[in-house]
């Protein structure tokens, strides 16, 4: 055997042996959800049971409960509100960053450069620093546990991984496009709406599912500023803190329920998921 | 945070200055779609900021609003010398840290060994990504009380298998508990962005390299490593500036208590339950501070790598 196929043989024995390795990694950081997903359809007796019962009996009593069959709070107003607020920040965000991004990409303002880094500036700013006056402003103008406030909130809160994404989309798209509808005599909305848009209509859908998954996870803003009526997904999940009996297939249920929109629009937008969370550093 | 937007970016003009009477006319229509989100994001960003800046001087609690009067760095000098606060800008500290840097090393493993082509690939990216999206409030009650649970937790349970003992983590390390946690969450993060890193990688230069002797380990030492330098470090800023702000996982795992309170916990504690006003302000204010101070730095390294695409477009 020639040496050279020996180096070969060697070096699949290697790449098969560190594939192995990344499947083992891949199943250990899954581990816990995939318990979670599981512990979440057994009955809370096999739930609590050490050692761990794999193979115990499959049921929706988790979900059940949940869902308030047991006489507990529905969490159907709570995914209500995050629904409203994640929706209505993100095309609030949308309906925001595109022409400002049009402005920063095709036609472009002066110093466009550091209008851009403003909006990431305002990014690093911690929430924490801002809370206590919304918090003030909100209780006097009655505002308190109002979900539009949320809203609003969330919508400064993404604006700027917005901006950034869509600028370096539109970046890409060809200038003679561009002018020959303008040459045809149309105006900017009509530019906007019926060249800029269609064309980065991928783009525009990546930006808005991680806008989607950050106002949705949000708890801060949430849980200061909401009470009773506007309370959010998050803000609901944080009642199952303190322990309450056997309560394990509850909370899995719970968690499962309330990560899934997250999980969906994370994999929707796996491929983009990077560019968004960099602030459209990494492409 | 008005003073940070330092970008050291030559910006091409994309027109020439048209030198009409309707010059002035036209600039404002190209800046008109710009304005509503600029002007939302500094009503809504920096206003508050700037409330939160005049209110740290001021001695207020919510409870007694006839007290309230001006203290100048009062509230600062005590948020420094108080004993509860002090730990907390440490904790803070401490946790940032082991978090960025142990999520960074594991992201770095998982980065190089999903470059490698491997039957499933994408199966395993989806697997490791999945940590990433679970709701942070759901995945820390996932490991408060399904993983850690000492009397029926997974840990102990598996530990049970191998007659290991049956600690209780929460209570015994509870700021390990918690950093555990946040590690499992970003890890997918720093892979995504160093993976992202690998694959802009020069691949002839590196063939060269092989054909001409250079080892595995000498070429990621020599290659490998210079190219992810400025990946490694937005990484390390971006993940420092999202965990500083950390709130979900001190507030749900262990309520800040056992020495595991963060700053923006202790901001939230200090007006939301004990409606000091004053000092919640002058430790928010602090907790700026530290994050333009890191903030300086990424935006250093985004602008950096933005340089380096507007050159390339």
């Amino acid at each position: 055997m020639s040496t050279n196929a020996l180096r070969v043989r060697r070096v699949r024995g290697k790449g098969a042996g560190l594939g192995l390795l990344a499947w083992l990694l891949g199943i250990a950081f899954f581990l816990p959800i995939a318990w979670m997903a599981l512990t979440s359809f057994h009955s809370e007796q096999d739930a609590a049971t050490n050692p761990p019962s794999f193979a115990a009996a499959l049921t929706l009593d988790g979900y059940r409960e949940f869902f308030g069959a047991g006489g507990g709070a529905s969490p159907w107003p709570a995914l209500i509100n995050s629904t409203v607020a994640s929706l209505a920040s993100t095309l609030l965000v949308l309906l925001l960053a595109f022409p400002a991004a049009y402005a920063l990409s095709i036609n472009r303002v002066r110093k466009w450069t550091d209008v851009l880094f403003f909006f990431l500036s305002t990014k690093m700013l911690p929430a924490v620093a801002g809370l206590l006056p919304i918090y003030l402003f909100a209780k006097n103008a009655g505002m308190l546990d109002n979900i539009w406030l949320l809203v609003i909130l969330y919508t400064s809160m993404n604006l700027p991984i917005a901006v950034w994404m869509m600028q370096s989309f539109l970046a890409e798209i060809p200038v003679a496009v561009i002018e020959a509808a303008k040459v045809d005599g149309a105006r900017l909305p009509t530019i906007l709406a019926r060249v800029v848009a269609p064309i980065s209509l991928p783009g525009i859908a990546a930006t808005a599912l991680i806008c989607f998954i950050f106002s949705w996870n949000e708890l801060l803003f949430a849980r200061v500023l909401t009470g009773v009526v506007a309370e959010t997904a998050p803000v609901f999940l944080t009642g199952f803190i303190t322990s309450q009996g056997l309560f394990l297939a509850k909370v899995c249920a719970a968690s499962l329920v309330i990560s899934l929109p997250v999980l969906a629009a994370g994999f929707a937008a796996q491929d983009k998921l990077v560019q968004g969370l960099s602030l459209g550093a990494v492409k | 945070m008005t003073a940070m937007t330092t970008a050291p970016l030559a910006a091409p003009e994309t027109r020439t200055p048209v030198r009409r009477p309707s010059a002035r006319l036209r600039a404002w229509a190209t800046r008109a779609p710009l304005l509503p989100a600029l002007i939302f994001m500094i009503v809504v960003t920096q206003l508050p900021f700037v409330a939160t800046l005049v209110i740290s001087f001021f001695d207020w609690n919510a409870l007694y609003p006839d007290a309230r009067r001006f203290t100048g760095f009062g509230n600062y000098q005590e948020v420094l010398t108080d004993a509860d606060l002090r730990h907390s800008v440490w904790t803070t500290v401490l946790l940032t840290v082991a978090v960025v840097l142990a999520s960074l090393v594991l992201g770095l493993v998982l980065a190089l060994l999903l470059d490698r082509r491997f039957r499933g690939r994408g199966i395993v990216r989806t697997l490791l990504i999945a940590p990433f999206l679970v709701v942070p409030v759901a995945a820390a009650l996932l490991w408060k009380h399904v993983l850690y649970n000492p009397e029926y937790g997974l840990f102990n349970g598996l530990l049970h298998y191998v007659g290991g003992p049956q600690p209780d983590w929460i209570s015994n390390t509870p700021l390990l508990a918690v950093e555990a946690s946040l590690v499992w969450q970003w890890t997918p993060f720093m892979m995504l962005i160093l993976l992202a890193g690998l694959q802009s990688r020069d691949h002839e230069q590196i063939e060269a390299a092989r054909v001409d002797g250079a080892s595995d380990w000498q070429i990621f030492v020599h290659l490998t490593l210079p190219h992810l330098r400025r990946y490694l470090e937005l990484g390390a800023l971006l993940g420092s500036i999202y965990i500083v702000q950390n709130f979900d996982a001190v507030f749900t795992i262990t309520s800040g208590g056992l020495g595991t309170a963060n700053l923006p916990y202790t901001v939230y504690q200090s007006f939301y339950q004990a409606h000091e006003n004053g000092l919640a302000s002058a430790a928010g204010v602090l907790v700026v501070i530290g994050s333009i101070v890191i903030a300086t730095f990424a935006l250093r390294v985004v602008s950096s790598l933005f340089r380096e695409e507007v050159s390339r477009a």
